[in-house]
């Protein structure tokens, strides 16, 4: 056993994997839960487990966002162990804790809720089917069961709701993912070569092209131990605010959808387009697949570039401005979105939402400040707080972040680098590396882990998408609404299946 | 109710007057034009992340294609996207296009059954089936349905219930998970209906094709009517590929 029992890093920081100390588990658990209790600055942004022959090596990554560090610990233990789960005293670690259990059959004593978690192909008990899913039930003559999916009513990803109804009242709504579970994390260590993880890295979530890819090549160079230059940077802080506005745009129709407005679905839904145009005129793709690459880019943005997305915002602007004052101040949408769907500050602190899901209720998450990656450093960003965690928060925020984006991009454009023509070398991975890489998408935080082996190749691959936490805001949010508030709820929320399912 | 005309105003007209003829803006990356310069092979190979590239003669398999690009970046001379989003055919065949192929990517009439026309050809309503998309097609889709695209005008939506549709759009590589799921939705709709697969993703598996988590045994034993090239597909590429499943045999 080390003396120190934390190493501290900072964001797409790599270190020797040998450098993180290792506990036993009783010391490890202790360490990582007071580290945790009573500071909300501090939240786990990843835990997970690899097999070292026959045993489980756990990692535990907790940021600390007012150090602006990382704090990486682990243990090694036996599979066949019955721990004390951390989700007993902290409920941050329930899924991962789940998928630990799911993964690699380690029991837990006391967690709550110790049911499977994706379905995972790779998962050790292959008689658990995603059809026989353990629903909570209650035994009541007065209560009935709604269940929707895993196929739903409009074009969206699968999975399953199954809510608990007194009359039209949601009392209890559980959330059965793994539908969309397609392997990714063991594609990562099967591929190998770098265009291969690259294109795997943009399938994670196709909302969030920019911020996952962007969480892989700066994971990836930092394994690499290369600096990316100054335009790299631009270009990857450029596209990740550009994604933010097209999605949030996108958002507000959805929301508007959602609630009848059928003028607000409309503009809102046209004026994504334009945004998600400017990523095919800069790189081909209206969701920018193939424009984030590590080491190089293959569409330099340029002046012409910067005055089209100058005339772009000049017509987005002043629609966008009128349709949300419009919005903003009609009272049937407003009644519908006010005190709907609350989620409290201790609660979104207990279940440990990131991004939006934590901004709405007070939680001040939001990487951009507290672990900058790229440009975010330069930017000096402000993150939009809510304090009511309703529906009518969610959408404030998105309001708020449109114009800040564009703000932040304007600043960018005032003066654009110049870019080097791409080129194509050989990055390699540094031998026996941990790297941790965080990005805020516009959903929030996006975590990936990496570790290499002796020989420098990929040992374990970790993603964790904001929404594998938030999901379980949205179950949370409905309580006591009631069921026809189900699709806004779910809505302002706007969480992937696929981020979670991996 | 001044408001709401003026936004409807400031908005002038936001619909694409023609989805046949319409330019997309900047550089697409739609159907490639591969020439016959030489170049060393195995590099292409080796290059291409899904194995969408064969050699001799050199072509690229648009149903598995991701559309990244990179092989036109790297060998310029040999490959160029070109802008043309036509992509979509019923004949996985012409998927494949061959080095000094430059005609537009068509549907085999001979394939497309008789009743579609009959009966889809003023009306078509799909139930959409993500099974492993990962949200980018389904934003596309729904983007089909946007007032820009406004693919509703020809008589083609997207419906709620398997039992109000035609047919099913499948997107994704089909995941294990989602087999059963997949499945049962189609036994759902009413027959006669319609398969389509909408994205590299769903033809082919795209970058998932080795994972041990899908399971695509549903697409051997249905009879697949529109294959829709794209990572994601482009909404003109759908619109336009069904538009050419329905129209009258000539």
């Amino acid at each position: 056993m080390t003396t120190t029992k934390y190493i501290n890093i900072s964001n797409n920081q790599a270190i020797a994997s040998t450098d993180i100390p290792e506990h036993n588990y009783d010391l490890f658990a202790s360490g990582n839960l007071e580290l945790m209790s009573g500071n909300p600055a501090r939240h786990c942004v990843n835990y997970f487990g690899y097999r070292v022959a026959d045993k489980i090596k756990l990692i535990c990554c907790i940021a600390d966002d007012d150090l602006h560090q990382i704090l990486v610990s682990s243990s090694l233990v036996d599979s066949s162990m019955e721990l004390a789960s951390f989700t007993a005293q902290n409920h941050n670690f329930e899924k991962f804790e789940r998928e630990i259990h799911e993964n690699f059959g380690i029991g837990y004593i006391d967690h709550p809720w110790l049911k499977p978690l994706r379905y995972a192909c790779n998962r050790t008990d292959k008689d658990q089917r995603i059809e026989n899913y353990p629903f909570y039930e209650v035994d009541s003559e007065e209560l009935h069961e709604v269940g929707v999916g895993p196929i739903h009513a409009g074009i969206i990803e699968p999975g399953h709701f199954r809510f608990i109804c007194n009359g039209e009242q949601i009392m209890h709504l559980e959330i059965q993912l793994g539908y969309q579970h397609r392997g990714v994390e063991q594609l990562f260590l099967q591929k190998e070569k770098l265009l291969e993880r690259t294109t795997l890295a943009e399938n994670i979530v196709g909302d969030t092209v920019v911020g996952h890819t962007t969480a892989f090549v700066n994971l990836w160079e930092s394994l690499c131990g290369y600096t990316p230059d100054y335009s790299l940077h631009y270009a990857r802080t450029l596209a990740l605010e550009l994604e933010r506005l097209a999605n949030h745009t996108g958002d507000l129709s959805g929301v508007c959808a959602d609630i009848a407005y059928q003028l607000g679905n409309s503009v809102y839904g046209r004026l994504r387009t334009p945004i998600v145009n400017f990523f095919q005129e800069w790189g081909g793709n209206r969701l920018a697949k193939g424009l984030i690459r590590a080491g190089k880019i293959n569409f330099p943005f340029t002046n012409e570039h910067a005055k089209r997305l100058v005339e772009v915002f000049e017509a987005y602007e002043p629609d966008f401005n009128e349709i949300t004052r419009k919005l903003f101040n009609l009272p049937s949408a407003l009644s519908r979105m006010e005190k709907t769907g609350v989620v409290s500050y201790e609660e979104v602190l207990e279940i440990g939402t990131v991004g939006m899901a934590a901004r709405m209720s007070g939680l001040n998450r939001d990487i951009r400040s507290s672990h900058p990656n790229n440009l975010y450093g330069n930017i000096d960003h402000k993150p939009i707080i809510k304090h009511h965690g309703d529906v009518y928060s969610r959408v404030q925020i998105r309001k708020t972040e449109i114009k800040q984006s564009i703000g932040y991009i304007k600043g960018l454009l005032q003066e654009v680098p110049e870019f080097k023509k791409p080129e194509d070398f050989v990055l390699t991975p540094q031998k026996e590396k941990f790297a941790i890489s965080l990005v805020e998408g516009w959903r929030g935080e996006i975590c990936h882990c990496a570790i290499t082996d002796e020989a420098g190749n990929l040992k374990i691959y970790k993603i964790k998408d904001p929404s594998f936490h938030n999901w379980m805001a949205l179950s949370q949010s409905v309580r006591n609404n009631d069921i026809s508030d189900f699709p806004i709820c779910n809505k302002s929320f706007s969480l992937s299946y696929c981020g979670h399912d991996l | 109710m001044l408001n709401n005309l003026k936004i409807l105003w400031h908005q002038g007209k936001q619909f694409i007057p023609d989805v046949t003829t319409a330019k997309v803006p900047g550089i697409f990356r739609g159907r490639p034009v591969i020439t016959d310069a030489k170049v060393d092979e195995s590099l292409l190979l080796d290059l291409c992340p899904t194995k969408a590239i064969s050699t001799s003669p050199v072509s690229i398999d648009l149903g598995k294609c991701t559309f990244c690009g990179e092989c036109a970046i790297q060998f310029p001379d040999k490959i160029s996207f070109t802008k043309d989003y036509k992509l979509s055919t019923n004949d996985r065949e012409r998927l494949i296009i061959k080095e000094g192929d430059d005609q537009a990517i068509e549907l085999n009439s001979d394939l497309i059954r008789s009743e579609i026309h009959r009966l889809f050809g003023r009306s078509l309503k799909l139930r959409q089936v993500s099974a492993g998309g990962d949200n980018s097609c389904e934003w596309e889709l729904n983007s089909s349905n946007n007032v820009q695209f406004d693919m509703s005008r020809f008589g083609i939506d997207f419906v709620a219930s398997p039992r109000h549709a035609d047919g099913i759009v499948i997107t994704g590589p089909i995941t294990a998970n989602m087999a059963e799921s997949v499945e049962r939705c189609y036994n759902a709709v009413p027959s006669p209906k319609i398969i389509i697969l909408a994205g590299t993703d769903a033809i082919s598996g795209g970058i998932f094709a080795d994972s041990p988590a899908i399971n695509r045994e549903f697409l051997s034993t249905h009879h697949i009517d529109l294959y829709v090239p794209g990572n994601p597909i482009h909404p003109l590429t759908f619109i336009n590929g069904v538009l050419s499943l329905l129209k009258k045999k000539s």
